[in-house]
């Protein structure tokens, strides 16, 4: 089932059109690398997902047994939850076009 | 497998160390590895590194009460829980118990897109939770190169790595990083830059179509090892590592004596037969009976309520036994009861070190106080000389530490039975049996010599070995100025030696005979010659008594006469007296 919606959904675009995304990021503790990469996660989304994502910010410090739910090894990692498939961003998320292509939400050149 | 375990002998008391509980590792290392801290185990493709690296864990739980976590690059938890119970290791339960964590990471680079700056956190996140979940004192890192594959990033990768061995030194863990072993470096991206407290190598070597895996410790910081290259296996019950000289000269020498299962050996050998726990050699060419020596050997044990294990390279245990039927030597009853085990293998099924190992867990298992090998010359097949004379150097060690007897059959080409691998073996041996072909008269017979035997009066002679139905017998062989005869030969040498003497008889009794009748003839000849004195003698008085009457009746005469003429003849008469019976006597 999830499979199939999830390959109509990347025949018409990739999913750019879907109605929620979620997007979770992993950090430990409030490093200026996490705090960087929330920044910059907030500002994207803001410019190409306005009022259609949620942001869950997982502490690793706090809740460590989340870290192997998603495989994570890099902080902060950016994980694309819904819309599928799973997508996952590494680093501080500076690179705006970069993030963009990772979220599919511009095709790659 | 625990006893190896605290054999340190090692004085390296300095360096807390963890022993891995693997076989033979923590003998070369004198004590394990270094505690609360790193150590690479580095090879290529197929050496073990994920199963020494598992073994070390779960020897960890089972044996020494740490806890460990297993943190996987590579294979998934249930593809290491298949693989390590191929090795009879339950890690389902140990993980069920806590004993254990295993925790997969997987990485997959298309997946991941980066995208500035980051550190690995996660990871250090992650494994510290899991060594906090179980307590873990062990923490496996199989293999951080598939970390390379998966992020772009070297530089950042790298910095990271040098953070996380700091790390786990600080958390105290002790921790086994596997690596893939590289073309210039030790591993492939230069782990051991990070890793220098302890390098182990491990390799896996094909010689002549055999493969045997290596063992080397490269690298020991603070503490004296074995610096060679030692082959390792992995057996039923994981990795063993065979040092060479993994017992001291020091085992202890019974004077208890065991019989060989034949008679007249056993009155070779001092009438006892040999010691208990000694080792044995039995050398010969083909066809003289070295297996049914060793068969007669084994089923000694058996009757005297022992158990004996025999290793067979070149026979099935049914042609075996098979074949001592036809000698009169049933073996099937004693198999039944379980007093005798078989042990078949083809030599080159596989390396000398796992055939070492093997006979180790048969030995093990089965505590035999007789062990046959038949034949140890089959073994240069799966190795070389020396390597086979270090594999049964350390097999008879094993054997005389647990107060074993063994027999060692040894297959000689004819026309030179001393062979240079029997010479080179046979100074481990404490007591040697030749069995030789002799040839001659269109026949071959069978002759054992002791060439000797350690510590114990021996026969120095030659006995023809006879193999019949009914079994073995040994007959003195004929030693004449002919040579050694045997077989037909001796039965005809002792033929005419028998004739020969009846022929003596003969004469004897003849020349006695002979004896008999000339001293009656001479007897006879003595009567004869008294019987002619006698009648001398008896012809003499006679003449005597003529002469007498004769003389009387002469002076009767002459007196009578001279009375008649009355002549004064008185004087002539007397004179003529005198002078007769002297012409008599002459």
């Amino acid at each position: 089932m999830k499979t199939r919606t999830a390959r109509r959904r990347k025949s018409d675009s990739s999913g750019r059109s879907a109605k929620l995304w979620q997007l979770r990021l992993y950090v430990a503790g409030q490093t200026p690398k996490s705090l960087t990469a929330f920044g910059n996660l907030k500002q994207i989304c803001e410019n190409h997902l306005k009022d259609r994502y949620r942001i869950e910010v997982i502490d690793l410090l706090e809740q460590p047994h989340l870290s192997k739910g998603d495989q994570i090894l890099a902080i902060p990692t950016l994980v694309r939850k819904l819309p599928p498939p799973v997508r996952k961003i590494i680093g501080d998320l500076s690179d705006t076009e970069r993030v963009l292509v990772g979220l599919d939400l511009r095709p790659a050149e | 497998m625990k006893n190896n375990g605290s054999k340190s002998t090692s004085p390296a008391a300095c360096l807390p160390k963890c022993p891995t509980g693997i076989r033979g590792l923590d003998e070369i290392t004198g004590g394990g590895l270094p505690r609360g801290r790193p150590t690479l185990v580095c090879g290529g493709a197929g050496c073990g590194k994920t199963l020494l690296a598992a073994e070390f864990l779960v020897r960890g739980a089972m044996q020494f009460g740490e806890p460990g976590v297993f943190m996987s690059f590579e294979e998934t938890e249930a593809e290491l829980k298949g693989n390590v119970a191929l090795l009879g290791f339950d890690l389902a339960s140990l993980v069920r118990r806590k004993k254990i964590l295993l925790d997969h990471v997987y990485i997959e680079r298309s997946e991941i897109q980066e995208t500035g700056e980051y550190d690995l956190e996660g990871l250090f996140v992650r494994l510290n939770h899991a060594i906090d979940a179980i307590g873990a004192k062990r923490v496996v890192l199989d293999t951080l190169e598939a970390l390379f594959a998966g992020l772009p990033n070297e530089a950042i990768l790298r910095a990271e790595l040098r953070r996380l061995f700091r790390w786990l030194k600080n958390k105290g863990v002790t921790a086994v990083i596997s690596a893939e072993s590289g073309r210039e470096h030790l591993t492939r991206h230069g782990l051991e830059e990070y890793v220098s407290d302890c390098v182990i190598v491990l390799d896996h070597r094909i010689n002549e179509q055999i493969a045997t895996r290596h063992l080397r410790v490269v690298k020991y910081r603070g503490s004296p090892h074995g610096t060679n290259e030692y082959p390792f296996l992995i057996g039923d019950d994981g990795i063993s590592v065979l040092p060479i000289t993994s017992l001291g000269l020091n085992h202890t020498a019974s004077s208890a004596r065991i019989s060989t299962g034949i008679k007249r050996l056993d009155a070779m050998l001092g009438g006892q037969g040999f010691f208990r726990g000694s080792s044995i050699l039995l050398t010969g060419t083909p066809g003289t009976g070295k297996t049914s020596t060793a068969a007669f050997f084994a089923q000694a044990a058996a009757r005297r309520g022992e158990r004996a294990l025999y290793f067979a390279f070149e026979e099935s245990p049914s042609q075996i036994m098979r074949n001592m039927r036809s000698i009169g030597l049933r073996l099937e009853p004693w198999v039944k009861r379980g007093s005798l085990r078989f042990h078949s293998a083809r030599p080159t099924l596989y390396c000398l070190e796992m055939h070492l190992a093997t006979m180790y867990r048969e030995i093990e298992t089965f505590q035999p106080s007789v062990v046959v090998l038949d034949p140890m010359t089959s073994l240069l097949v799966a190795g070389s000389e020396s390597e086979t004379k270090a594999m049964v150097t350390r097999l008879i060690d094993c054997l005389k530490s647990q107060q074993i007897s063994s027999l060692f059959t040894s297959l000689t080409h004819a026309g030179n039975p001393l062979h240079q691998s029997e010479i080179a073996i046979s100074s481990l041996m404490d007591a040697w049996l030749l069995l030789q072909d002799i040839e001659g008269n269109g026949e071959r017979n069978r002759v054992l010599y002791v060439l000797k035997a350690r510590g114990m009066s021996h026969s120095n002679q030659s006995r023809e070995f006879l193999i019949s139905h009914r079994g073995i017998d040994l007959v003195d062989a004929y030693v004449g100025p002919g040579g050694v005869l045997t077989g037909a030969a001796r039965a005809a040498q002792s033929a005419r030696d028998k004739a020969e003497a009846l022929a003596s008889q003969q004469e004897a009794a003849r020349r006695r005979r002979e004896l008999e009748r000339k001293r009656a003839a001479l007897e006879r000849q003595i009567a004869a010659l008294r019987s002619e004195y006698e009648a001398e003698e008896e012809e003499l008085r006679r003449l005597g008594e003529q002469v007498a009457t004769r003389t009387r009746v002469v002076t009767a005469e002459r007196t009578e006469l001279a009375r008649l003429r009355q002549a004064d003849a008185a004087v002539a008469s007397r004179a003529r007296y005198d002078h007769k019976p002297k012409d008599k006597k002459r």
